[in-house]
């Protein structure tokens, strides 16, 4: 018998003092795709730990503000103080840290090809949101659970007996609630949901002098992990774009009633990618949205907020991170005291970007926050030839792998984007280059 | 010489007639499919540790226990469905759960039947220690409906003896779906959306039907199947916990010694498939002796 024990014993020692590689990145930042390039996107921040959540929501309304009304529901009645209004600044600055980014890597002398730094680099490269009013709402059976003006907006938390009821009101205090709302609005009462009612209190807007929306911001207990996008698909205009991001304790945040995909990432793109980057990654992302079957969530960012490699912007101060509800870290001082360095963050990033439709969404997002604190990140490579003019065999084979290189760039950018492969040689100029004599004919036909 | 032919042919037509045979070739399929087309988060290293761990455990088990045959069907089973469901960045923690999951089979034991089904039981260790997590919508329609029907295609095939539990439960569990959306008064595409779930097919066939810890009578399995359905719907709306079914099945194993008490019945041997309803077996089990299976 001890002849069995023993080497499992040892095997399963051997396997407990395994430990995965952190893998690290390098190579020079160049540009980022910004959610701007998206229409009708919405941003979403939801810090969350212990069944304590933090949503600071945030859109991009263009039109007179006037006009502006959010109906969003929440589990509970929310008290004033658990209603703020947040900062836009913050919230661009977490979209930039963890936007899809560009980076390039410029090819070293094949001739010194055996520089131990570079081949690590490359290795490394490799790697890697009055009492007549009274009569009527009683008549509608809509209760004013609580009714608060924060910043400039004027916010109601409402419930209901039944929908009917609380679209009629809606759209009497000047809410548009779009046609067929009554259903999913019925089903989130059957819940036992309430509902976070905002418009912006114009007076209130003058005095304070914003002249954009800033965003909303509520606090909440509750044992539901999850994101009401119902409301959102009721509307008729087609797709809408949602950008989420998670700030947890432990680790990633993934959907659990839909697939979370990574994006493709460090894939070597064409030089010319450089001028057009946002482009690149919008159509990027809509030939992944196709190839998903338009189900799926997307997975931008994964990374712990301590760093970031290369970096689109610099990580959250601590005051930003608080800001946007990270209740769960301990200050500097006791972090000194304990001997931790200042900048550790117990604070993992999410960032998810889902473009969602009644029809291939019919449910609500649910998450959960899983222990992978692996780092993922939307990143994609231009890889600069080198331009020297030595004569070593080296630099002989070197030049001749380039045009084949150059038609592999080409081939992935065509596929990334859906863009033509013939209009992607010709942009690249690939024709000009030497060794265009040994094309194949249809890939002569097919760039003209 | 005669009688060793027969033996040998009735060995084999028991080997075939195993539907653990099919589950395997089920999961493994599945497997291939979900790491290669589905980009599951599992590397090849931890399906080889995983399966690896868990024939070394169960070998380790054989002998320890001194059990008459070494039978890698069964582990094969467990560590092929923890594959398909755990997650974890750590190889040790995937050994550690095939290794919970066979270990649990010879430790915890009552009445001579473990109480636990081996990958629900390592599953909800790991969840529960925080050191892995399940992706329960890594799935996709396609995986979805292909899998149900390689599920409902192995128990017709096999005429699985027991498959009256997966039944059972799929028919309350998916009933009181709709039930509570049409109470809601959501689109039936909700109740839809939320059955095409993989990990509740893997649950359904590979792990409530686990013939070794269901109650041995058919009435008891029933009544069984709708406790752990109205348990699962509890976990998943009230608690709003993810992978409901995994922690209703831990919660209602301890129940079937007293449901095998209140509703008694034949107890399963995967070389004579009964459904419990009569201690005869099938004519070609003379071959075989009476022994002690911890399979």
């Amino acid at each position: 018998m001890k002849y069995v024990i023993g080497p499992a014993v040892t095997f399963l020692l051997c396997l407990l003092l395994w430990s995965s590689d952190a893998s690290a990145f390098c190579g020079f930042y160049v540009g980022k795709a910004d959610t701007k390039l998206f229409n009708k996107a919405s941003e979403v921040v939801i810090a969350r730990h212990d069944n304590k959540t933090v949503i600071t929501m945030a859109n991009d309304f263009q039109g007179d503000v006037k006009e502006f009304a959010m109906v969003v529901p929440v589990p509970t009645v929310l008290e004033k103080d658990q209603i703020h209004v947040g900062d836009a600044a913050v919230l661009k600055h977490l979209a930039d840290y963890s936007a899809p980014r560009l980076v390039e890597y410029f090819d070293p002398n094949p001739c010194q090809i055996l520089h131990p730094e570079s081949q690590a680099m490359d290795m490394m490269a490799k790697a890697a949101e009055a009492p007549a009013r009274k009569e009527r709402e009683k008549a509608l059976g809509v209760i004013v659970e609580a009714q608060y003006t924060v910043g400039e907006y004027d916010i109601l938390i409402l419930s209901a007996k039944e929908s009917h009821g609380l679209e009629t009101w809606l759209s009497e205090n000047g809410y548009k609630i779009p046609l067929g709302a009554s259903m999913v609005l019925r089903s989130y009462l059957k819940q036992n949901m309430k509902f976070f009612v905002a418009k912006v209190n114009l007076i209130e807007q003058s005095k304070l002098g914003f002249t954009h929306l800033r965003p909303l911001q509520i606090a909440l207990e509750s044992p539901k992990f999850m994101l009401p996008i119902r409301l959102g698909t009721v509307n008729a205009n087609g797709a809408q774009e949602l950008f989420i991001y998670m700030l947890t304790k432990h680790g990633r945040v993934e959907t659990t009633n839909y697939r979370t995909i990574r994006l493709p990432e460090a894939q070597e793109l064409p030089l010319y990618v450089k001028d057009k980057f946002g482009d690149f990654y919008r159509d990027l992302f809509t030939q992944q949205v196709k190839r998903e079957g338009q189900r799926g969530v997307f997975l931008e960012y994964a990374w712990d907020m301590n760093w970031c490699d290369p970096c689109a912007a610099n990580p959250l101060s601590t005051e930003e991170l608080r800001s946007l509800g990270v209740f769960w870290r301990d200050s500097p001082s006791i972090q000194q005291r304990r001997g931790l360095m200042p900048q550790a963050q117990n604070v993992f990033l999410t960032r998810l970007h889902v473009r969602y439709d009644a029809a291939h969404f019919p449910e609500d997002l649910m998450f959960q926050e899983t222990s992978d604190r692996n780092n993922f990140q939307a990143r994609y490579i231009l890889r600069h030839a080198w331009a020297g003019t030595d004569d070593c065999p080296a630099a002989i084979t070197y030049r001749q792998q380039l045009r084949e290189r150059y038609e592999r760039e080409a081939h992935t950018l065509a596929n990334l984007t859906g863009w033509n492969i013939g209009e992607i040689r010709n942009a690249m100029n690939l024709a000009s280059l030497p060794g265009g004599d040994n094309m194949k004919w249809y890939q002569r036909l097919l760039t003209n | 010489m005669g009688q060793d032919n027969g033996t040998s042919q009735t060995d084999k037509l028991i080997f075939w007639r195993d539907p653990r045979l099919y589950q395997i070739v089920s999961l493994s399929t599945l497997l291939l499919y979900g790491r290669f087309w589905l980009h599951f988060d599992v590397s090849i290293w931890q399906i080889v540790i995983t399966v690896g761990t868990a024939l070394l455990a169960q070998y380790a088990g054989t002998r320890l226990y001194t059990l008459p045959s070494f039978d890698l069907r069964s582990p094969l089973i467990s560590a092929l469905s923890l594959c398909l469901l755990l997650r974890t960045n750590d190889l040790a923690i995937a050994a550690l759960a095939a290794f919970i999951a066979i270990g649990s089979k010879f430790v915890i034991r009552w009445n001579n039947k473990h109480i636990f089904n081996p990958t629900n039981l390592a599953l909800v260790v790991i969840l529960s220690s925080g050191l892995g997590w399940i992706s329960p919508g890594q799935w996709g329609q396609f995986a979805w409906f292909g899998f149900l029907i390689a599920c409902l295609g192995s128990v017709v095939i096999t005429r699985a003896a027991r498959a009256d539990v997966t039944l059972a439960f799929l028919t309350f569990y998916v009933s009181l779906l709709f039930v509570r959306a049409f109470w809601v008064c959501d689109p039936l595409t909700i109740p839809l959306h939320q059955i095409e779930s993989g990990a509740l097919l893997v649950f359904s066939f590979f792990m409530i039907s686990d013939p070794k810890t269901t109650p041995d009578s058919r009435a008891g399995r029933i009544i069984y199947a709708l406790l752990v359905a109205v348990t699962v719907l509890y976990i998943q709306f009230w608690l709003f916990k993810p992978n409901g079914p995994l922690w209703g099945l831990i919660v209602c194993s301890p129940l079937v010694p007293l449901l095998d008490r209140l509703f008694p019945g034949a107890r399963y041997d995967w070389a004579k498939p009964t459904s419990g309803h009569t201690l005869t077996s099938l004519p070609f089990s003379f071959s075989l002796q009476p022994q002690r299976r911890l399979s």
